[in-house]
């Protein structure tokens, strides 16, 4: 029999208000270590999202929403920026690439980008990789369409497949555009990014299916073009959604910004991709740090009702205390018991808190990637998570010392007979 | 007092102008000028409620210190050893059984039995010398009549009142320390238990050679004692409380 044995069965004797003490505290620790691993992650995956691109440029707004509806697709755009000061801009003699990006359909949740085939050759992300196909090859005819990793797990789909895309996007998707299918030519390797959760087709294709729709709205019975016939038609778009660019040199890219900016024909913006995911960062921080410090409170909460429990046992636990004293021991052993249930309570609260957030990521990691485009990694815990877990056992092991002050006290009192 | 010097060595216990109480406020609960009991004595120590008999036992097992004089066990003075000392004395040399819940009631039977061991190696190693401890702990219940196997298995508080007692006997004697001291263990057990146990008790205590110090208000108990001890004779506080209370 050792003190840790003694801890141990005297614990499991009082399974029950010891279980929900531990579960306070678990959920306390999955709530604490679950708002930090959103925030790391979240920002990992933010960052990790767009790479080796100079500028993005958009209608004018704010630069936080021309980042999150181009790049996160969250959100959608207010305005469109012209065909023409798309011209304008890729003729700009400062500019080495650019991929154009028309946004707004969607296909069974998934959202729908036109775009053209350098998407595939510019896009970077992570550092700098580069998009990679699964299967098949970047899209070559107007009704081709080429699905991110995403898309075709979810939906089962493989080469040749033949989606019909839905107008508007989210839970707005009312009308399909079903005469005129496209069909899948490349599948996507897997990113990690919203990319994944894309359905990516030809800037040419979004304008055909569009163009018996006459101001947004469903063509008559009649009316309709089908869509050889569309294929024949002028089907340079009229206006795109956004623009990812590059450029020759590095150090024109401020000028580059501010001629786009300063555009006279249209109200554009263009912003430098890390500098407006900076600003959003001190626009969540500031969320960020009011979460971590409530679930910190939480898990006082959860330790002072600990405090509170064994507090509320020591009155029983008094005879037990002066039979340990009477076989020998020491006022020192009865502190170490007491801290030592407080420590194991805080430990197996910390341990099942655990437990709960990896249950819980991998039941969110999918749901988040779908609805947010944020991609949890579920790995080890980080070293800031460690830190977390080790202060939630240090204080664990600290407020021990309540209780086991008062039942040093009571022992002293009581010796090893108790008046009743 | 030469002989009493001689003897001295031979004494398990040895009081000196002992004065004891509760808190400063309070009168002393105990003042005792001299009393000794020699080693193999089975001792009865009677006295009403609320005498001090309790505290005695408090004293004698290091848990209080006195506030004056002199408490000798087994020949070191224990109320100048420090705390742990006094703990470590406690645990090596005495084994206590008191009036009822006496036990863990998260260990099993066998476990409260090997309680002490842990907290003394001088107990462990003596009984380590003759086998195992759990050996050791299952000859003493079966000499206590508990030697059925289901039983030392059980949850103690599936035991009745006697049988716990009888365990609680078994811890007290388990690494044979050479005092056994017994606070009323009797006074929760029914009249015709209480000839049994204390007979198993004396037996036990002669078997290891123990000093038995043995505390009750029952008089009818004595006969099985090499002694008797009237505690209030012994303490003068006692007898000044008397004074007091008739008015004197
Ligand atoms: N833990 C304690 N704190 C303060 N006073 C006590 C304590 N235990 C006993 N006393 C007091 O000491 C006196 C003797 O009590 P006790 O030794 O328990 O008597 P007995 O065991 O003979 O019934 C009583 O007056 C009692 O109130
Ligand atoms: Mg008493």
């Amino acid at each position: 029999m050792t003190l840790i044995q003694l801890i141990l069965k005297s614990i499991l004797n009082r399974k029950f208000t010891v279980s929900l003490t531990v579960l306070t505290i678990a959920l306390s620790v999955t709530l604490l270590l679950g708002v930090e691993r959103l925030r790391t992650e979240s920002r990992t995956s933010f960052a990790n999202t767009l790479s080796g691109t100079d500028l993005v440029v958009g209608a004018r707004s704010g630069a936080i929403q021309l980042l999150l509806y181009s790049i996160f697709r969250m959100g959608d755009a207010t305005n469109n920026v012209s065909w023409q000061s798309y011209q304008t801009i890729i003729n700009d003699p400062r500019v080495a690439w650019a991929v154009p990006l028309t946004l707004g359909d969607s296909h069974h949740g998934f959202r729908v980008m036109g775009t053209t085939v350098s998407y595939f050759t510019h896009y970077r992300y992570g550092g700098d990789h580069a998009l990679r196909f699964t299967s098949g090859a970047p899209f070559s005819q107007l009704y081709d369409a080429v699905l991110g990793s995403d898309v075709a797990a979810t939906l089962g789909y493989t080469l040749g497949e033949e989606i019909v895309i839905a107008h508007g996007s989210g839970n707005m998707t009312l009308f399909k555009h079903d005469n005129k299918p496209f069909t899948v030519v490349g599948i996507l390797a897997k990113t990690g990014t919203p990319v994944d959760q894309t359905v990516h087709v030809t800037l040419e294709g979004i304008e055909a299916i569009h163009v018996d729709w006459q101001s947004g709205s469903r063509p008559l019975p009649g009316l309709e073009v089908s869509a050889q016939q569309a294929a024949q038609r002028d089907l340079t778009p009229r206006s795109i959604t956004a623009i990812l660019l590059g450029v020759k040199a590095k150090t024109t890219t401020f000028k580059l910004q501010r001629f786009i900016n300063e555009y006279p024909q249209e109200p554009l913006l263009a912003i430098l991709p890390g500098v407006a995911l900076q600003a959003l960062w001190e626009m969540i921080g500031v969320a960020e740090r009011a979460l971590i410090a409530i679930s910190l409170f939480v898990v006082m909460v959860g330790l002072t009702s600990m405090v509170a429990i064994i507090i509320t046992s020591l009155g029983e636990r008094r005879r037990e205390m002066a039979i340990l004293r009477s076989v020998g021991a020491r006022p020192a052993h009865i502190i170490l018991l007491i801290v030592g249930e407080s420590f194991a309570l805080a430990l197996s609260g910390a341990l099942f808190g655990v437990l709960l957030l990896y249950a819980l990521l991998l039941v969110a990691q999918p749901l988040m990637a779908a609805q947010l485009g944020i991609y949890i990694a579920i790995g080890w815990p980080t070293s800031a998570e460690w830190q977390l877990l080790g202060a939630v056992l240090g204080a664990g092991l600290g407020v021990g010392f309540v209780p086991a002050y008062r039942a040093y006290r009571y022992s002293l009192a009581d010796g090893m007979t108790i008046r009743l | 007092m030469n002989i009493k010097m001689m003897h001295q060595s031979n004494m398990a216990i040895a009081i000196n102008n002992l004065e004891f109480s509760w808190s400063k406020e309070d009168p002393p609960t105990l003042l005792i000028d001299n009393f000794q009991v020699s080693s193999g004595e089975r001792v009865f120590i009677k006295g009403p409620s609320g005498s001090g008999k309790s505290t005695l036992l408090n004293l004698l097992g290091g848990v209080m210190t006195p506030q004056r004089g002199e408490i000798r066990v087994l020949n070191r003075v224990i109320n100048h050893l420090r705390g742990a000392d006094r703990d470590t004395f406690r645990a090596d040399h005495i084994g206590f059984i008191f009036q009822m819940f006496n036990l863990i009631p998260y260990l099993s039977v066998v476990e409260n039995v090997l309680l002490p061991l842990y907290f003394s190696a001088a107990r462990r190693n003596r009984v380590l010398q003759r086998g195992t401890a759990l050996q050791e702990a299952t000859r003493l219940l079966a000499h206590l009549d508990l030697d059925e196997h289901e039983l030392q298995q059980r949850a103690v508080t599936a035991l009745s009142t006697g049988q716990q007692q009888r365990v609680a006997a078994a811890r007290a004697l388990i690494g044979a320390p050479e005092i056994i001291i017994a606070d009323e263990p009797t006074s929760s057990l029914d009249a015709d238990r209480r000839g049994a146990f204390i007979q198993l008790l004396v037996n036990e205590c002669a078997t290891a050679g123990s000093t038995l110090l043995f505390v009750s208000h029952d008089s009818s108990l004595e006969s099985a004692f090499d002694r008797t001890i009237t505690l209030c004779q012994l303490n003068r506080a006692a007898s000044r409380k008397q004074l007091a209370s008739i008015g004197a």
